[in-house]
């Protein structure tokens, strides 16, 4: 059974949803301290994220660093717009590929389920061609790490 | 019947990938699809004919104009990277509950 759902809604939201084993404060804390932050938004086997800053506060930014350590890498910048310790946060980002791609307006709700969260992320991007290259993406990173398993069987 | 062969080498670019995740919003033309890209017609063409013979694409005849618009393979590919990208995103989230474990265990330690 996957804990995690991953649904388009109508032409511009992704919904996800995941559910853990440890309260919304627990849960809001590891989206938001960079040491925290480092240690899990990763992606792809043999991705790491050298740089993560975040300035928690409403109009602070965040920057996160990907690398695959072989050269390749990208960052995300954004913006907080609401933070409410621990229940949810608001923000906006975009992806530097190195251009920047539209923003995308992002609402977490960390609700208390039982002893655990339920988390809610709904995004919304400006239009539905804008949704699929992000989806897209998105699956560059699993269109790579798929190749890189291949090569390993080869 | 087109070979999966075929249908991988088409996707393996990144341009290709880019035009059947335009062609999931609705059906386009030539021109539309070569609008986002800093590319000439015949290049786009070219790519196009390519995803035409893996199966991934279809084209339809409308006056002068021939709109492309995703094939049954090609969804399914398309439903494929969409399963590819849950499983990063299901990676990211299984480390999450790793870390939380860690946070939980920190916290009771302290508590003595």
């Amino acid at each position: 059974m996957s804990k995690m759902t991953l649904k388009t809604e109508g032409d511009t939201h992704v919904l996800v949803t995941r559910r853990f084993a440890a309260p919304p404060e627990a849960v809001y804390r590891a989206h938001t301290d960079p040491k925290l932050i480092q240690k899990w938004l990763l992606g792809p086997e043999g991705w790491t994220m050298p740089v993560c800053i975040t300035e928690t506060k409403p109009g602070g930014k965040f920057r996160y660093e990907w690398t695959n350590g072989k050269g390749g890498g990208f960052h995300i910048t954004g913006e907080y717009l609401e933070l409410e310790p621990y229940n949810r946060i608001v923000h906006v980002e975009r992806m530097h590929l190195p251009d920047p791609t539209p923003d995308n307006h992002i609402e977490t709700r960390f609700e208390a389920d039982g002893a655990g969260t339920l988390m809610t992320m709904r995004m919304t991007l400006p239009d539905g061609k804008t949704r699929a290259a992000m989806l897209a993406t998105g699956m560059e990173h699993g269109m790579e790490a798929s190749y890189v398993r291949l090569e390993g069987m080869l | 019947m087109h070979s999966l062969d075929a249908a991988f080498s088409a996707l393996a670019d990144p341009t290709r990938r880019a035009i059947l995740a335009r062609l999931a919003t609705g059906e386009a033309t030539v021109n539309e699809l070569a609008e986002p890209f800093e590319m000439t017609q015949p290049a786009i063409s070219q790519h196009l004919k390519v995803l035409e013979d893996a199966g991934l694409i279809v084209r339809r005849v409308e006056g002068t104009k021939r709109p492309r618009r995703l094939a049954k393979a090609g969804i399914e590919a398309m439903d494929q990277w969409l399963a590819m990208l849950r499983k990063a995103l299901e990676a990211n989230y299984d480390r999450l509950d790793l870390v939380l474990a860690g946070m939980e265990k920190q916290k009771r330690g302290k508590k003595r």
